[in-house]
């Protein structure tokens, strides 16, 4: 929709450009479809726009794969076919194409909404969140003072639509490292209705073969991370979220009742565990919910398997 | 660097934050659409450089130096000017469309893919939301699939015992819209497309909303406001009519209590109207209202009927005189009431061998029509008001403005473009009397698009419905009693509170024979969004509990529930009673098809079974349960209390015919279907019968587009002056030729008199110099009245660790009568299939405890994808209606009315729970089944 309170669009990179009524202009899905008051009750007066930024969407090195907070998700979705990465061994780039299928944005939305968009939305479902929290991402941010810090993404994210961005300070890229990337990971998801938003979203990465981390998003307020140096047991498990997610960090919308996100949970959680607990293409494994496992071949078209629909 | 559009350079340069959307309408691109303004519909779908991008979330400004293409300009990138796109061209072939609102951001998407892309389109056409297709159509038009089965083959709805054979370009002939061409082209012109240079001076209106449920307005500032630069007025209750009136649009206006002021001094909901500011552009507007300083006086507000029903209870119209507002009782929030009993179902209840309980509830849920109402008024020189307006009701519009505003009704026209979509929303006044207001006062343009979040949050719902329900049969499977205590939630305003209560316990109870039945029901006041008209106008809520009850006592008595129903339904020549001891005096079996409708479920449901039986697939895994349901429906195919329309047909002078109507197109195909009624009539094609319609200066008068009134009601009259029109036509051929009239055949372009030919388009020219007019009118007043059925039946399957549901089979049985356009029918039962299940499975209005709307985008507001919809079978009655247009009978509303309950049955019939509530969304269902302990108690899941 039309902002009709911007005053100015200016094309900057700099947060010493940024005053209070600006906001940080990158795909504007989210701005232009929330509106002059995406951000609170004062309108917005300029979009301090990073499209010419220039920043090259996505580098990979040995270190892992640096996502520009400019990178399109298109882009981010055609990177798990790119020759960059197709000699590489890492297997948790199958993470990629189930996280953005994860969207409840179309494929034309993806043409222009970013990375950094999403991080910055800081919804509970927001999928790229997922991506990057599951993939120990760190994200870098630049401040106004011409300096910049870093912090992993799973801590970047505080709660609904709230992260540790203080007013002027802009994303730049989120670093998600190879040890990660060389990692086995696990994929869940569920939603009301086919291919909608999601009310839980799991991931799981066997990190050196061994230690699982395990992170929950969409069910939750923030994404939340269980740390286990071995492979837990069920009852490990079950105990393990007891401790790390009380009742009221389960999200509560219409997108899910709380009650039925937690359960859910916990079942992907099990799920999840039972997959990396046996030797990867096991036969037989409970898979519940879509985009898993991953589709060889990665065709643009593919998505979940669903029965046949009537006759 | 400028913006090209298809092709050519543009002259202006966008404004800061404007998104692509806007910029290219204002360039005159008007096929470029606003459904959500969001990103979320995909109705704005665009190229840029042959990228596909939803331009409402399209920052205009990066467009600069890039090439956009829009619906206008598709063809033309790919082929020789006037040509159609390939997928233009298939959309077009196969209908992918009905109102057409989606259309050209369907085509603009999928002209993008691939052959695999086609291959998955539930992932993607997920960004294109259509509210009238149910997404069968658009399949086959991406596609290019051969479309829909024979429509001569069995159970098609024509040429069935009884039923005539289908002529080509005639009745039962699937002839295509009139406005396919302009539709997949984005010529077609809805209220908001007129070309900027039609409306010079145009002012825009926004609204100031109230932030609270119950207010008294003190006092508002207009000063800061009226120094906001291109801001022209600010408009008040001050400058508001007394008249009170009601947004809802019927016959008479006494059906509906009169409780609404233009602009009031008191506010009963979140969101109701409190100032409207007109500026020059709709930048200015919203910052004039943004710039009002209103002083409110809370009053205490009431948010449910049961609270509102409580003695002491806030009153939410409690300053209205009963008699004079036509309110049943205000002092208890009372907008009307219905007590009756039948019999006496203490004694049915005695002679019961079983009884079920059980209250069931249905939630907010809104239209959803793509287009948001809206609406333009002015003032022409000659000093007669002319609103266009998204309307299914533009003579009733007109009555009301002439009401409200003390004018004449020649001194008001009322038009309706083609209507993005209407299921009941639009048979209400929400736009056009603010428009009236401002430009009857500044005598200058003035246009309201109502913003997605405005529709969710301001205009109108469905009537959410509790229903305390007591039902009891024999053990030899009879119905012994039914008892019915039903609240209904009007919301802040009555405007359809009275109407949809009393049709709701109508046909929903009459289907049953039933000795004993009693009704009490109240529509009650609350400060919440208004609810007001939707499709199926109460019967949808009251079907949902009865038919789940006819499920629960066939359960309880051990029998097979489609036997249980065959054994007490209704026969062809049964009294349909529900609360008055004696049938309607006009509501006649002009035919009777629900027997047959009850079989094609059944069988369809068996043929599917055995298909899954044969493929494998019937053992889904432990964790999937199967079930089956059905239920059924009855509606009388016109409303009642009075419901009429006038059409004019002449010969034009090139031999070809032009009918002037007076109900809206919203995608129904009405357009289609008078076409072919009146090319029946005059042995000719539909091709040749141009229709006009929704244009108050048109014909006399139509009651408008509701209660499924456009093929029974207008249709009846359009068909009356065409019959007329021919006999006139006969008449004077036989005069020039000498002859009798009975020599005189019509046959397509020509008339064949005594076996000789005469081109229609000389006998035009001989009429005229004789001074004869051909030319014919016809009316009809809506009664008597018919039946029509619905059955739908569905196997699904539960996965009791998720709650995820699986439509394994959807199957609709229809008793239309004699199906004028069978392709078009189905489009319409299979629209209302899919409407019925975003309201069974996803969609509500959540309103919070301070009376706030919180679901106000379609992003919390799920409306049915492509994902979401099966592909249903889709079976007709061989009927042959008595009262209806060549035997048609109405088919719109209806097929939404059985769904909800026949997928509550299957998912009870699969798991044993009875999901009372709706949505029966996933979480809900898998909370019901963990209740029940159905969840698995995996040592995993803790307790």
């Amino acid at each position: 929709m039309d902002m009709n309170t911007i005053e100015a669009v200016v094309r900057t990179t700099d947060p010493a450009e940024w005053r209070d009524g600006d906001a940080w202009l990158a795909g504007g899905t989210v701005l232009f479809s929330y509106g002059s008051y995406a951000f609170g009750p004062q309108p917005l007066k300029r979009l301090l726009d990073l499209g010419a930024a220039g920043w090259t969407p996505i580098t990979v090195t040995g270190d892992g794969i640096e996502l520009a907070a400019t990178c399109t998700i298109a882009q981010l979705y055609s990177l798990p076919g790119q020759p960059e990465v197709s000699g590489r061994s890492w297997p948790a780039l199958d993470l990629v194409r189930a996280c953005c299928d994860s969207f409840v944005a179309s494929f034309k939305v993806w043409n222009m909404s970013t990375v950094g968009g999403n991080l910055c939305t800081s919804l509970p479902a927001g999928p790229v969140i997922s991506l990057c929290a599951g993939l120990h991402g760190v994200a870098t941010i630049l401040t106004p003072g011409g300096g910049s810090r870093t912090l992993p993404v799973a801590d970047f994210i505080t709660g609904d639509a709230r992260n540790r961005l203080a007013p002027g300070e802009l994303l730049r890229s989120v670093h998600l490292p190879a040890s990660a990337l060389s990692a086995r990971v696990a994929f869940r998801r569920l939603s009301l209705s086919n291919l909608g938003r999601s009310g839980v979203l799991l991931i799981g990465r066997l990190d050196g073969g061994t230690s699982l981390v395990l992170t929950v998003t969409a069910a939750t307020k923030r994404p939340v991370q269980l740390r286990f140096d071995a492979l837990p047991d069920a009852d490990q498990l079950t105990a393990a979220l007891d401790e790390a997610i009380p009742a009221d960090l389960y999200h509560d919308d219409i997108h899910g009742l709380p009650a039925w996100r937690r359960d859910m949970t916990y079942r992907l959680a099990e799920e999840i565990r039972a997959e990396l607990a046996t030797p990867q293409g096991t036969p037989g494994l409970a898979v519940s919910g879509d985009f898993w496992p991953p589709r060889t071949g990665g065709m643009p078209g593919s998505g979940p398997t669903t029965l046949s629909k009537g006759a | 660097m400028a913006i090209e559009i298809n092709g050519t350079s543009a002259d202006a340069a966008p404004r800061p934050g404007q998104c692509l959307r806007t910029f290219l309408r204002e360039q005159g691109n008007l096929g470029v659409k606003k459904g959500c303004d969001g990103g979320d519909c995909g109705a704005c779908t665009v190229h840029v450089d042959g990228t596909p991008v939803h331009s409402c979330i399209y920052p205009a400004v990066r467009a600069e130096g890039h090439a956009v293409t829009t619906i206008e300009g598709l063809a033309g990138a790919g082929g020789a000017e006037g040509q159609l796109h390939p997928v233009q061209q298939q959309f077009l072939e196969r209908q992918g469309f009905q109102c057409g609102f989606c259309t050209a951001g369907m085509v603009m998407t999928a002209a993008t893919f691939d052959d695999d892309q086609k291959e998955n389109l539930p992932r993607n056409l997920k960004g294109n939301l259509c509210r009238c297709t149910g997404y069968r159509a658009i399949a086959d038009a991406v596609c290019g699939h051969a479309g829909h089965p024979n429509p001569q083959g069995p159970g098609s709805g024509i040429a069935g015992e009884g039923q005539p054979d289908p002529e080509p370009g005639r009745l039962g002939d699937d002839v295509p819209a009139p406005a396919s061409r302009a539709v997949v082209t984005g010529k077609a012109r809805y209220t908001l497309d007129v070309p900027q240079e039609q409306l010079q001076g145009l002012l825009h209106l926004k609204v100031l909303r109230s932030p609270h449920a119950h207010a008294h307005v003190v006092s508002i500032d207009k000063a800061a406001a009226l120094k906001v630069p291109g801001v022209v007025a600010v408009f008040t209750h001050e400058d508001a009519p007394e008249q009170l009136f009601s947004t809802a649009q019927h016959e008479l206006f006494t059906d509906d209590p009169d409780d609404t002021r233009v602009l009031d001094d008191v506010v009963r909901f979140i969101g109701q109207r409190v100032a409207a500011v007109v500026a020059e552009s709709v930048g200015a507007a919203e910052a004039g209202v943004r710039a009002l300083q209103v002083d409110y006086e809370e009053l205490p507000a009431v948010f449910s009927p049961q609270d509102a029903l409580l003695p002491g209870a806030p009153l939410v119209h409690g300053d209205k005189d009963a008699a004079r507002s036509r309110i049943a009782r205000p002092e208890r929030n009372v907008v009307a009431e219905l007590h009756s009993e039948l019999g006496n179902v203490a004694d049915g209840f005695a002679s019961a061998g079983f009884i079920h309980e059980q209250t069931y509830q249905t939630q907010r849920v809104q239209h959803v029509a793509l287009e948001t109402h809206a609406a333009i008024a002015s003032v022409d020189a000659e000093g007669r008001l002319q609103v266009r307006t998204s309307s299914q009701v533009p003579f009733l519009v007109r009555r009301t403005l002439c009401r409200v505003f003390g004018l004449e009704e020649d001194k008001v026209h009322v038009v309706a473009g083609r209507v993005g979509g209407g299921f009941g929303g639009k048979q209400e006044v929400l736009t056009e009397d603010l428009v009236a207001l401002a430009a009857l006062k500044l005598k200058r343009p003035v246009q309201l698009e109502l913003t997605r979040t405005e529709q969710f949050t301001a205009t109108t719902t469905r009537h959410p419905f509790t229903i305390k329900l007591k039902a009891g049969a024999s053990q030899d499977g009879k119905l012994t009693a039914l008892e019915l205590d039903v609240v209904t939630n009007t919301g802040a305003y009555g405007n359809h509170g009275p109407g949809v209560m009393f049709h709701g316990c109508g046909e929903s109870l009459a289907v049953y024979n039933c000795a004993n039945k009693k009704v009490d029901a109240h529509s009650v006041y609350t400060n919440t969004v208004p609810a007001g008209a939707f499709r199926g106008y109460g019967l949808s809520q009251m079907i949902f509990a009865i038919e789940s009850a006819m499920d629960e006592l066939a359960a309880g008595i051990g029998m097979d529930p489609l036997e249980f129903r065959r054994l007490n339904m209704v026969r062809e020549g049964d009294h349909m009673l529900s609360t008055q001891p004696d049938p309607e005096e006009d509501v006649h079996y002009g035919s009777y098809g629900l027997d047959q409708c009850l079989d094609l479920v059944r069988d369809a449901l068996s043929r599917g079974r055995e298909r899954y039986l044969q493929a494998g697939l019937e053992d889904l895994g432990p964790d999937w349960m199967v079930g089956e349901g059905a239920a059924l429906s009855m509606i009388d195919t016109v409303p009642p209390r009075g419901h009429f329309a006038h059409s004019r047909i002449r010969l034009l002078p090139d031999g070809t015919y032009q009918a002037d109507v007076g109900t809206a197109e919203f995608g129904n195909g009405t357009t289609t279907v008078h076409a072919q009624l009146a090319a029946t009539a005059l042995s000719t094609q539909a091709s040749k019968v141009l229709v006009r319609q929704s244009d108050t200066d048109l014909v006399e008068h139509d009651t408008g587009a509701f209660g499924s009134a456009g093929t029974v009601v207008a249709g009846k009259a359009t068909l009356a002056a065409a019959e007329e029109l021919a006999v006139r036509i006969r008449a004077l051929a036989a005069g020039i030729r000498q002859t009798q009239a009975s020599a005189c055949v019509l046959d397509g372009d020509s008339l064949v008199v005594d076996g000789t030919p005469l081109a229609l388009s000389e006998l035009a020219q001989a009429a005229a110099e004789a001074g004869v007019e051909l030319a014919a009118e016809g009316r009809w007043g809506g009664t008597p009245r018919s039946v029509a059925f619905n059955v739908h039946g569905f196997r699904v399957a539960v996965n009791r660790g998720t709650g995820e549901l699986k439509i394994l089979q959807s199957v609709q049985a229809a008793d239309a009568g004699v199906v004028v356009n069978p392709r078009q029918c189905r489009g319409q039962i299979e629209g209302g299939i899919a409407q019925a299940l975003g309201a069974t499975l996803y969609e509500e209005v959540v309103v919070d405890d301070a009376g706030k709307v919180t679901t106000d985008i379609l992003r919390q507001y799920h409306i049915p994808t492509f994902a979401d919809v099966p592909r249903s079978e889709v079976y007709f009655a061989d009927t042959n209606d008595k009262m209806g247009p060549l035997g048609a009978k109405s088919m719109s509303e209806s097929p939404f009315n059985p769904v909800a309950p026949a997928l509550a049955n299957a998912i009870r019939n699969a798991t044993g729970v009875r999901f009372a509530s709706l949505p029966i969304a996933r979480d809900r269902i898998y909370l019901g089944l963990k209740e029940a302990g159905l969840v698995p108690k995996l040592e995993r899941v803790p307790s």
